[in-house]
């Protein structure tokens, strides 16, 4: 532990809650009939559909690919047969559902052909393109595409890899018991991402209420060909952001607006390195991911949960009591509401946190901020969140991006510390989509105006063209004209009028129209029978016969 | 005293030529304040301000032809941006050009459509894909709801479908927090 370690601004000390959940051993959530499976679980665009309803799927096999160049595949977590690919709930905030295929499990579990990677004789490309058709994102919540991630770009070298196992967030321990039971296989996944960055220098950062985990780490540390740092850092919230760990670990701090690699870095999480060692050296997806299962539960533990399997399963099997207040996914202080149970655990669920009023009594009724700037002493961001939050009530919303807005990592402590209790995060949340919605309708807009402005241009356009059509049209009309009837009356005139090539002109177009008529000929007359060609010819009888009919009134008026 | 006469001379005739050179240098192509408020307003080109689309109604606000609450699916926040702007009293939209409704797209019946064009040459912004005697359709993405092929359908096959909220375009409400009462 000689490293110097740096401290980052702000933070507080919520109460842990981590001996809960972290005595019991992992358990495998049973099969599950039915497992529901959204087709966004990363940020970026949603994969595609390439299965149909009826058909069967192995387990590991591809249900939806990745599409455009942030996205990655999605997999079917079990054997059995797609029975919709429609509209379902997911766990979200708002309850509304999001495009998922639900698959109708067969018990047998029965895998797909797959072997691990050579990895070391494949170019970063191929390995990265592997990687989003296994489905690989980042499991520390926020799921970006970790193939994108892994890809630096040649301007931004990274030397420095930091592993972050600091999981700061209160009751949550799927991490720590990762690192505990799996600390060789995360480490095997730190080697691939070393070979994918050309990283020279490897971090892990682990807060020091992690002592288990940071054993097994240095365990397994001493064990790999190549130099891993495993670092106990001081414990304090937001101490896991990816953000903060780097400048406890490195003392650089990414500037406002600016990625980590844009300094030399990439932090990955633990459950990612894992999932890498998963698909390298077993050629398996994502599949599955472990949950922490806590709150007011009979035995909060950590459960290896297929990705699709219901929340009320996870809930009952750590023994569901009664008088609960609802489920946050993730911790007490980024965790989102789930108002529907119902719901099927993602790549994103690293916890399913059930309320009571004992754990979490309801906060008391919001007074008016009285701007005592504790908030901006806890916030980790170096924002002023008082400020953020008056902009943001009001609907300032350009003043809030002054304020630099979207530095914010809405990681809760300016809430937490509030002694009005002001739900401050909402109200960053809430500005936030205010400025994408009007980015959007912005886009929309000015794709409309460039449309109409291209339409008034091409009907412009097709107006001069035909009127130069016409013209042309005319004038090559008139010279034909001019030269005929010249040949012909030569001892005549010798230039015809200009009303004589009118006529000519209208008795040419006279013919034309004759000709075309009698060029078309009805149709379906040949190979008739004498009978259909005698009821013809009677037809056409009684037409000419009308047609002399209408013509002789018209003649005896215009005689007398 | 000629001296200084040929020296306000000679001054005039400086002055007069760097004027008049960069009045050829830098002189503005349009209107530039119809530019900003055609960037303020929604580009549906609906023409229901009375103009032949938001280009227009810019031109004519800018001339102060045109009042600035003509516009109804730019909304009270529209005309209060306008009004921002144009450093006039925002006021409330004018009933008689219609009235704010929720952000739509057109739908059409396929079954119903009989293929006659009509409604490709009244759209705005080439939002609706089709030929003669084929079945037209809409692309939902670049149709703005601004209604204009509804009136010219001869089979009434065209309905406005409201945008309704999915999880990509679902936004964080204003939190409402309940002050506690200390009187």
């Amino acid at each position: 532990m000689s490293r110097e370690l740096f401290k980052f601004k702000g933070g507080v000390h919520p109460p842990g809650h981590k001996e809960e959940s972290t005595g019991r051993p992992i358990h495998a959530a049973p099969l599950p009939k039915k497992l529901v499976i959204p087709l966004h679980q990363h940020i970026g665009q949603t994969a595609k559909p390439i299965v149909d309803v009826g058909d069967r799927v192995l387990k590991g096999q591809m249900i939806a690919a990745a599409s455009g160049t942030v996205s990655a595949a999605v997999h079917a977590s079990s054997s059995g047969i797609v029975r919709a690919i429609d509209m379902q709930p997911v766990p979200h905030i708002s309850g509304l559902p999001d495009l998922c295929i639900t698959i109708e499990t067969d018990g047998r579990d029965e895998w797909i052909a797959h072997a691990p990677l050579d990895y070391q004789a494949m170019t970063p490309a191929e390995l990265r393109v592997q990687l989003r058709d296994l489905g690989l994102v980042g499991l520390g919540g926020a799921v970006f595409p970790s193939a994108t991630k892994l890809d630096p770009g040649a301007a931004y070298p990274c030397p420095t890899l930091i592993i972050n196992g600091g999981e700061c967030e209160p009751w949550i321990t799927c991490d720590d018991v990762l690192m505990r039971t799996h600390a060789d296989e995360i480490l095997q996944g730190v080697a691939v991402m070393r070979h994918l960055l050309g990283s020279t220098e490897t971090l892990v950062g682990i807060e020091d209420n992690k002592p288990e985990a940071i054993a097994a780490m240095q365990a397994a540390a001493a064990k790999m060909d190549f130099a891993v740092e495993v670092v106990s850092v001081p414990t304090i919230y937001p101490g896991g952001g990816a953000k903060q760990l780097a400048e406890v670990l490195t003392g650089k701090q990414v500037p406002s607006g600016k990625r980590s690699t844009d300094v030399g870095l990439q932090v990955f999480n633990v459950g990612t390195a894992y999932a890498l060692a998963r698909a390298v050296h077993h050629g398996e997806p994502l599949i599955s991911r472990l949950v922490t299962v806590t709150g007011h539960v009979v035995r909060p533990q950590n459960i290896e949960v297929l990705i699709g399997t219901p929340f009320d399963t996870l809930i009952q099997l750590a023994g569901d009591l009664e008088h609960s207040t609802g489920v946050l996914m993730g911790g007490p202080m980024m965790g989102m509401p789930v108002p529907n149970l119902d719901v099927p655990v993602v790549k994103a669920t690293n916890c399913i946190l059930v309320k009571s009023a004992e754990l979490f009594p309801p906060l008391p009724r919001a007074l008016p901020c009285i701007r005592c700037t504790r908030c901006a002493d806890a916030c980790p961001a170096a924002l002023q969140p008082q400020e953020l939050f008056r902009f943001a009530k009001a609907g300032d919303f350009g003043r809030a991006q002054e304020y630099h807005l979207f530095d914010c990592i809405e990681c809760g402590c300016c809430s937490y510390v509030c002694p009005s209790h002001i739900p401050l995060v909402d109200f960053y949340r809430y500005a936030k989509s205010e400025i994408w919605a009007h980015e959007k309708d912005k886009q929309a807009s000015d794709l409309a105006r460039e449309r109409h402005e291209f339409r008034l241009f091409r009907q412009e356009r097709e107006k001069a063209e035909k009127a130069e059509k016409l013209a042309a049209k005319a004038q090559a009309k008139r010279a034909e004209l001019a030269a005929a009837p010249a040949d012909k009356a030569e001892p005549g005139s010798a230039t015809p009028s200009e009303a004589d090539a009118k006529k000519a002109l209208i008795a040419a177009a006279l013919a034309r129209a004759q000709a075309k008529k009698a060029e078309a000929a009805p149709k379906n007359t040949d190979n008739l029978s004498p009978d259909t060609q005698l009821e013809i010819a009677e037809i056409e009888a009684r037409r000419a016969k009308i047609r002399e009919q209408a013509r002789q009134p018209l003649e005896s008026k215009e005689k007398t | 005293m000629f001296t200084a006469i040929l020296v306000m001379v000679g001054i005039a005739v400086v002055t007069g030529l760097v004027l008049g050179w960069s009045a050829i240098r830098f002189k503005v192509e349009g209107n530039p304040l119809a530019e900003k408020i055609d960037a303020i307003l929604p580009q549906t080109q609906c023409g229901q301000c009375g103009f032949p689309g938001c280009r227009p109604y810019a031109e004519a606000i800018a001339k102060g032809e045109a009042d600035i609450n003509q516009c109804p699916p730019g909304g009270e926040e529209g005309v209060k941006k306008l009004a921002d702007l144009l450093g006039v009293e925002p006021k409330s939209l004018d009933e008689t050009h219609g009235t704010p409704k929720p952000k739509s797209v057109a739908f059409i019946d396929e079954q119903t459509c009989i293929g006659c064009t009509l409604c490709i040459q009244a759209c705005p912004v080439d939002a609706i894909a089709g030929a003669a005697k084929q079945m037209h359709t809409i692309i939902a993405a670049e149709c703005t709801g601004c209604e204009l092929c509804l009136p010219p359908c001869p089979v009434d096959c065209i309905s406005m479908v409201p945008i309704a909220e999915d999880l990509p375009h679902w936004k964080w409400k204003h939190p409402v927090i309940e002050l506690k009462r200390v009187a």
